[in-house]
């Protein structure tokens, strides 16, 4: 397969739009420089005020004349960047099959012995994919947030991150080496981070930015000791190369870059047990949390394992123990999303849970189900928090101008009856809350039941179901992962499903003077969220399954095929079920999905108090509303002791001392050296003289007593 | 056993001018010794030279040269010296210093 990839010189896409796939991540990159420029202006030009604060504030009149650049500049590279990224898709789908990727090389990065590393970008089916996903839903994104952010003082600076993300993403996903790619993955990590704290006024919201930092360390970690593992046994960091050759290494070689690897997409992508950084970076802006930490970012670990199949398909153990993770994680947040009160919470870690589905995926070895759910997630989930954010922005406006700016707008306990005041909104949201609860024919149905599917038929007769992890056979693995996707699927309905009831059902819990000014959020807003709403009613149709053959049949699996097809059939082979058992399985899932919705209608059918009359919730519920208290455990076992430490010893200990001690001896050093030098010198030509005459007087004893 | 005669009367006036600029405090004495050193040093060239050759001679010329000239110049620095500080004591002269 290597030989072959080397031995073909000349690619279909040759001579194509396809050459111009550099300006891809170019063009956002301008945005933010363009973007940039608008921030730094006013502070250039006026000078003296260097806070950051006080000038937006002051900035909100006149960066007014600079304002309309932004809107511009802000989603129209995003629309630049999305057509030519559809030119070139289309191009692709018109040269016909594609079997190896076409790459480019720009520059040369870092040629260091045999470490040879260029600016390289790999265009394939699987880049191409994410990079209409990320264009597509960012440019959506982009507009909403011109509406969401247009009374925001930071208005540039925000665009200015945003368009950074976009690079970066993109960067990441284009780039046609672990290096590359790697310069991505540290750059939506920045962006991500300083849009979490871009309200940075409140320390809340700047710490939530640290701890996602800090916390994607330690994937970075691993991630970086994948590459090295990678360079010492194969010499190569390009994908290409790197892959072929990991050929003929060891198990044990397979086994170890596979877990460094997925602790680096764990960190990024939410899985326990690094996760605990998703729910705080609700912080930053909503249609930000939509972009980054539900449809693009937190799903490149991911992309990651599909772009690497190779090296998990040589380390079936590994494998499962992906699928495990991701299913635990999928249980364990959705319990939480049962009792969060915060509308973007529950949001959160719906996300969390519903990456768990795609690590399953990508870990039994269904790479094209794991990016299919990928792909829907992005309609759906990028739907759902602009619905939240349309929701946010009504009832902060209604607060604001009733005077009640102390109220909770992000409350659930507030809202209530919300469909009255936000049609559009609600109605959205529902298709939303359906498709990711499973309700065929929306997409989260298709590709939430293609990878339960995937996982059941893997549990018989495949390279997983006979491997085994720590000492249990993988079948038994895969039927536990199954079970616990099925009582996920269920959890994921009635928490979505109470969500919508108690945000838009019911009575008004927001109060008589606010009430008065909820309404629907304006057409700019509106607009991206009915787009997203008919992708999640025609998502499913990427890969239709052979049961339900409503037009051509799998789509997208074909469409990956050459990029992780191989990997795929090694882990799980070929095997299909029967149409009898496939129908068992499907129904069980549209069951457990109509289940979950009935239990919670039931459930939240009474009316409650609101937020300041609202009882304390007791006993599991407390516990679930806390998250399981794993930040106060984390807090108590990890972060104290270590500021405990780094307080105690490291800083007054070692470094006060360390002060101390360069600081006065410096000083002690300088005058002693002074006062010899006083001694020495002064002026007094008669004792220059006699300084001479010993001078020479011991220069010659030195000659002469040897 | 003549050149080692001369040479320990060059190494005894050599001495001498050392002394003398070590412990002397007036600058014309100081002037003096510094006239003893160079012609101890003449000295050893001429000696030196009637076992190498002439040209241990033309250095004790430039030497005697510079050394007139030296004194010409060094002269007439003490000459202003004194008009300035009225006296010619170098202890008095620590302008460097300051």
């Amino acid at each position: 397969m290597s030989a072959v990839r080397q031995a073909v010189t000349s690619h279909p896409l040759d001579g194509s739009i396809a050459e111009w796939v550099w300006l891809i991540p170019l063009l956002p990159l301008l945005g933010a420089l363009i973007n940039g420029a608008l921030v730094l202006w006013p502070r250039l030009s006026r000078g003296a005020d260097h806070s950051l604060e006080a000038r937006e504030a002051g900035a909100a009149s006149s960066l007014a004349g600079t304002r309309w650049l932004t809107t511009i500049v802000g989603p129209g590279v995003l629309l630049l960047t999305f057509a030519l990224a559809v030119a070139i898709f289309l191009a692709m789908r018109g040269a016909g099959e594609m079997l190896t990727p076409f790459i480019r090389t720009y520059a040369s990065w870092m040629p260091a012995g045999s470490l040879v590393i260029d600016w390289g970008i790999q265009l394939d089916q699987l880049s191409m994919l994410m990079t209409l996903v990320i264009t597509g839903v960012g440019l959506l994104i982009h507009v909403f947030s011109v509406g969401y952010m247009a009374t925001d003082g930071g208005f540039a600076r925000y665009f200015a991150y945003l368009n950074l993300f976009v690079c970066a993403m993109l960067v990441l996903v284009l780039g046609s080496s672990y290096a590359v790619m790697f310069v991505g993955w540290e750059g939506v990590g920045l962006a991500s981070y300083l849009l979490i704290g871009f309200w940075f006024s409140e320390k809340a919201n700047a710490d939530a930015g640290k701890k996602a930092f800090i916390v994607n360390r330690i994937g970075d970690f691993g991630l970086l000791v994948a590459m090295f593992l990678l360079f010492s046994t194969t010499g190569a960091l390009d994908f290409v190369g790197a892959h072929a050759g990991l050929a003929g290494a060891s198990p044990a070689v397979f086994t170890t870059v596979a877990l460094f690897l997925f602790l680096g997409c764990a960190g990024k992508s939410a899985q326990l047990p690094l996760y605990i950084w998703l729910p705080d970076a609700m912080a930053g802006p909503t249609p930000v949390s939509a972009l980054i930490h539900a449809a693009t970012m937190v799903t490149a670990g991911v992309y990651l394992i599909a772009r690497a199949a190779t090296v998990f398909a040589g380390a079936p153990a590994v494998s499962l123990f992906v699928a495990l993770i991701g299913a635990a994680t999928a249980l364990f947040a959705a319990t939480i999303a049962l009792r969060q009160w915060d509308i973007k919470k529950v949001l959160a870690y719906s996300t969390i849970s519903q990456l768990g589905y795609m690590f399953v995926a990508v870990g039994t070895g269904a790479y094209a189900a794991g990016v299919f759910h990928l792909v829907t997630h992005a309609f759906f989930k990028a739907l759902l928090f602009l619905g939240a954010g349309a929701v946010i922005h009504a009832m902060h406006g209604a607060y604001h101008h009733s005077h009640q700016p102390d109220q909770d707008a992000q409350d659930l306990r507030n809202m209530g009856g919300l469909r009255k005041y936000l049609p559009v909104t609600s109605a959205t949201m529902w298709i939303a809350t359906l498709a990711i609860a499973g309700v065929p024919p929306l997409a989260g149905f298709f590709s939430k039941d293609e990878i339960l599917t995937s996982v059941f038929t893997r549990a018989q007769g495949s390279t997983l179901a006979s491997a085994s992890l720590l000492g249990l056979p993988g079948s038994t693995v895969l039927y536990l992962i199954y079970g616990v996707g099925i009582v996920t699927a269920l959890l994921t309905a009635v928490y979505m499903t109470r969500m919508m009831l108690l945000a838009f059902g019911g009575l008004n819990r927001t109060g008589e003077r606010a009430s008065a000014g909820l309404h629907d959020a304006p057409a700019i807003m509106l607009v991206p969220m009915v787009v997203l709403a008919l992708l999640t009613l025609g998502g499913g149709w990427l890969n239709l399954p052979e049961l339900i053959p409503l037009g051509p049949l799998h789509l997208l699996s074909s469409w990956l095929d050459p990029v992780s097809g191989e990997a795929s059939r090694a882990l799980g082979g070929s095997l299909h079920l029967d149409h009898s058992t496939e129908l068992v399985l499907v129904g069980t899932a549209v069951a457990v999905a109509l289940l979950g919705i009935a239990i919670a209608v039931m459930k939240y059918r009474s009316p409650i108090s609101n937020k300041d009359k609202a009882v304390p919730d007791a006993g599991v519920a407390a516990l679930l509303a806390d998250a399981y208290r794993v930040d106060e455990g984390l807090d108590r076992t990890v972060v104290r002791p270590v500021y405990a430490f780094s307080t105690r010893v490291l800083w007054q200990g070692i470094d006060q001392n360390i002060d101390r001690a360069f600081v006065s001896g410096g000083r002690l050093l300088s005058r002693v050296a002074g006062q010899a030098h006083d001694a020495l010198g002064g002026g007094d030509v008669g004792r220059y003289a006699w300084v001479i005459a010993l001078g020479v007087l011991a220069v010659l004893a030195a000659f002469t007593v040897r | 056993m003549m050149l080692a005669d001369a040479l320990i009367v060059s190494a005894i006036l050599f001495s001498i001018g050392v002394v003398g600029v070590l412990t002397r405090r007036n600058a014309i004495i100081l002037f003096m010794c510094v006239e003893l050193m160079l012609n101890a040093v003449n000295l050893s060239f001429v000696v030196f030279a009637k076992m190498h050759g002439v040209g241990g001679h033309v250095f004790v010329i430039m030497v005697m040269t510079i050394a007139a000239a030296e004194a010409a110049v060094g002269l007439a620095i003490v000459i202003s010296v004194f008009r300035h500080f009225g006296a010619v004591d170098l202890q008095n002269l620590k302008l460097l210093r300051r």
